[in-house]
């Protein structure tokens, strides 16, 4: 229990002191994270509003497995993101492994089934609520999903938000593809993982408080740019 | 801002440009003990500093070290596990093996010393654990610590998976998380004297075994070859292990002190 | 008066006397069975170019339900639905729009829900102003839709419908619980939207809707017409037994439709 409260001393001090390698891990952890947020988006959710949408035979299938894709243990991403992205691998000759660019490939894999599978949901009960209207309409499958994306967007924003907590909390994938490089490949739970394997467990006690307060901030601001435009547009 | 912009622009370019060279930087494979130690920390800034190259470390297992290297994912290897390194030559993923280093194992244990080896030599020590049944760490991991304390067990003629799971326990995991686990079940943990050192959740926990000739722990460095590896940095691997093994580089490990110790000693053939 | 919005054509006026005028109806044999329930029993309907029909008859009789199959939002079991002796194809389809009895607004401003539909049919969004004018929401059209009270959701859904300036406009008891002043403002822009040459129907249990806004009645019963004919007869003497049971029933309280129990 000295623990706890010497890391939360030293998690104040690191903070406050804005210590500069404390500001690099972290800017390299929201870097990673945040892009990998980005491109699971662009995928995910187009993914997740063609699944709401579309009828085609396996389609219930196809749900069922990206749903369980959910659960994928980030240890197993990391292992075959290495074997894709090392040298002796197929995609070896694009020189990614060990950079932030790997870690962000493996984030991306990690979490669009996650992006993919709460965008489908969300946008399949707003397609229940329109489909009548839209089928009046006559709009194209394309000016359904816009519709359903633009008018879910702050239902989506959740789904973006809980793929960027497993993202920035993961430590399976990134360790092994980004190999825990300090300046170059080291993050907040790399960082917390090396902490405690040398037993420095108040600083690693630490970080993972400067990470949790991170992930907290983003959340908070998330909610409140939600619930301010909910005020203007959404009801 | 910047930083992300310019990683951003990093991402495109090397998405962009299949194989792109890097600038000045080579990756070394390497160990956690040596990594735990803060050995690099002090190491590479002073090799970066006159050489401009920059280094970059994966530590890892010895066992998973190798595994990456012979997949060509990194330039140089540092390791300490002998004969899997001649292994690695041999076979061709490597081009020439250098003594560069050593320092010892020791046996650690809990102040209370359960089976009562403390100051024993490590045969007698070990075989007393199996026969007391007091509670034994292994990294369990294929580590060149592992690889060590497999060769011990050996030595003193005991199977230790005869007792696995019982007081023989495999933690699967790097030095200092082992250290975590085996303090942690206050059993006897086999560890490299660096790592020791520099690590910071002792307990009431001290070395029980030490000095013992058997404990001696040698490092090796190997330059990945570029034959069999094309993306090898091999010049500038090259310039590391030769500053490493030159007169500077050894005086330089000479010179790395935790708490008034040294912690490697030099040994490169001049 | 802005009913330069509406959708007025010299085409439509032209396209009248002609067989293929998207506006004239001919269904056959239209019959549905739902959860084993016949709830359209063999419909015959033929109505000409112009003017309101109201589609009437109890709870149950199917009137929804044949819009939403004259419609082509619901395929029936048996029969065939031409406008213009075209088959229900989606150019076809694309030219009518339909008003339901609870609007489904987009989560956005009443403005973007009229721009939504004018962008879907390809239309230049300066028709956006004159539509909300239309239909009495001039000023609202930076309110979020969903913010709008009742009344004013369903007269923006009227808006929307017209941003696609259909031939045949289709209303499911469109004033069902609404306050008076949508109601009369929501007859008031279908009736105008009906001179103005699109061909309206309208499912409605408002005997005195029906009688100021249609031209012409359809009766339903048990998923059968049993009556048609024009307004002013059939709701002053209807025929058959069936409407004449409905029409009295709802007679004794005219003034209050809405609340007037539905059995």
């Amino acid at each position: 229990m000295q623990d706890m409260s010497e890391a939360l001393g030293l998690a104040i001090a690191l903070i406050a002191s804005g210590d500069a390698d404390l500001r690099e891990i972290v800017a390299l952890s929201l870097y990673v994270s945040l892009s990998a947020t980005l491109f699971s988006c662009l995928i995910g959710i187009p993914a997740g509003a063609l699944l709401a949408v579309m009828r085609f035979p396996g389609r219930g299938a196809l749900v069922t497995l990206v749903n369980a894709l959910m659960g994928l243990p980030p240890v197993v991403v990391g292992l075959i993101v290495y074997l894709a992205l090392s040298r002796s691998g197929p995609l070896g000759f694009l020189g990614l492994l060990y950079t932030p660019s790997a870690m962000i490939v493996a984030q991306t894999v990690l979490i669009a089934p996650i992006v993919t599978a709460l965008s489908r949901q969300t946008l399949e009960d707003l397609h229940t609520e329109y489909d009548e209207t839209f089928r009046s309409l006559c709009l194209t499958r394309l000016q359904v999903m816009g519709a359903l994306i633009r008018d879910g967007r702050f239902a989506l924003v959740t789904a973006a938000l809980a793929g960027f907590g497993r993202a920035v909390a993961e430590v399976g994938a990134v360790m092994i593809v980004g190999g825990n490089i300090d300046h170059l490949t080291r993050v907040m739970t790399t960082a917390i993982a090396l902490e405690t394997s040398k037993g420095e467990l108040a600083l690693a006690l630490s970080l993972g408080i400067v990470l949790m307060a991170i992930a907290l901030g983003i959340n908070a601001l998330v909610q409140s740019v939600r619930s301010g435009a909910a005020r203007g547009s959404y009801a | 801002m910047i930083r992300k912009l310019s990683l951003a622009a990093a991402l495109g370019a090397s998405l962009a440009l299949p194989a792109a060279a890097q600038e000045d930087s080579i990756l070394v494979q390497s160990t956690t003990s040596t990594a735990n130690s803060g050995l690099y920390d002090y190491l590479l800034p002073l090799f970066s500093e006159t050489s401009g190259i920059r280094v970059d470390v994966v530590a890892v297992g010895t066992g998973q070290a190798i595994g990456n290297a012979e997949n060509c994912d990194g330039d140089v290897l540092l390791v300490h596990a002998k004969p899997s390194e001649e292994a690695f030559v041999d076979a061709g993923y490597g081009v020439e093996r250098f003594d560069l280093m050593y320092n010892d194992f020791v046996l650690v244990g809990p102040e209370n010393d359960p089976a009562g080896i403390d100051g024993m030599g490590v045969s007698d020590a070990l075989a007393q654990i199996a026969e007391s049944g007091a509670t034994f760490v292994s990294r369990g991991d294929d580590s060149g610590t592992h690889k060590k304390e497999l060769a011990l067990w050996e030595a003193a003629g005991i199977d230790p998976q005869s007792g696995s799971g019982e007081w023989y326990r495999e933690s699967g995991s790097g030095m200092g998380a082992t250290l975590n686990t085996g303090i942690g079940m206050g059993g006897y943990v086999l560890t490299d004297r660096a790592t020791w050192i520099a690590y910071g959740n002792k307990g009431d926990y001290g070395i029980a075994v030490e000095g013992d000739q058997s404990l001696f722990n040698q490092y090796g460095v190997i330059l990945v070859d570029p034959e069999h590896c094309p993306s090898v940095n091999a010049e500038d691997g090259q310039a590391f292990i030769d500053w490493l093994l030159s007169e500077e580089g050894q005086s330089a490990i000479a010179g790395f002190e935790l708490d008034g110790q040294q912690l490697f000693f030099p040994n490169a053939e001049g | 008066m802005p009913d330069d919005v509406l959708p007025a054509h010299a085409r439509l006026q032209a396209a009248a006397a002609r067989a293929d005028d998207p506006r004239r109806l001919n269904a056959r044999g239209i019959a549905l069975s739902l959860a084993g329930r016949r709830v359209l029993d063999g419909i015959d309907l033929t109505l000409g170019p112009r003017g309101v029909t109201a589609i009437m008859g109890p709870n149950g009789a199917g009137k929804s339900l044949l819009l939403r199959v004259l419609h082509g939002l619901v395929t029936p079991d048996a029969g065939e639905v031409r406008w213009g002796g075209q088959p229900l194809s989606l150019a076809v389809r694309r030219r009518q729009a339909l008003v339901f009895q609870t609007p489904v607004l987009l989560r956005r401003s009443a403005a973007a829900n009229v721009d939504f539909v004018l962008r879907a049919r390809g239309r230049d969004l300066s028709a956006r102003d004159g539509l909300l004018r239309l239909v009495g929401l001039d000023g609202r059209g930076a309110t979020p839709a969903r913010r709008l009270s009742g009344g004013e959701q369903q007269r923006l859904a009227l808006a929307r419908v017209l941003a696609a300036e259909p031939d045949v406009l289709m209303l499911d008891e469109p004033t069902a619980s609404l306050d008076p002043a949508s109601v009369l403002a929501i007859e008031d822009v279908v009736a105008r939207t009906a001179r103005a040459g699109t061909r309206v129907l309208i499912v409605t249990h408002d005997a005195g809707q029906a009688r100021r806004l249609a031209d012409d009645v359809v009766f339903l019963n048990a998923g059968r017409v049993v009556e048609t004919g024009p307004a002013d007869r059939v709701l002053r003497s209807p025929g058959s037994d069936a409407a004449r049971a409905y029409l009295s029933g709802r007679l004794v309280l005219p003034e209050t439709p809405s609340e007037t129990p539905r059995s």
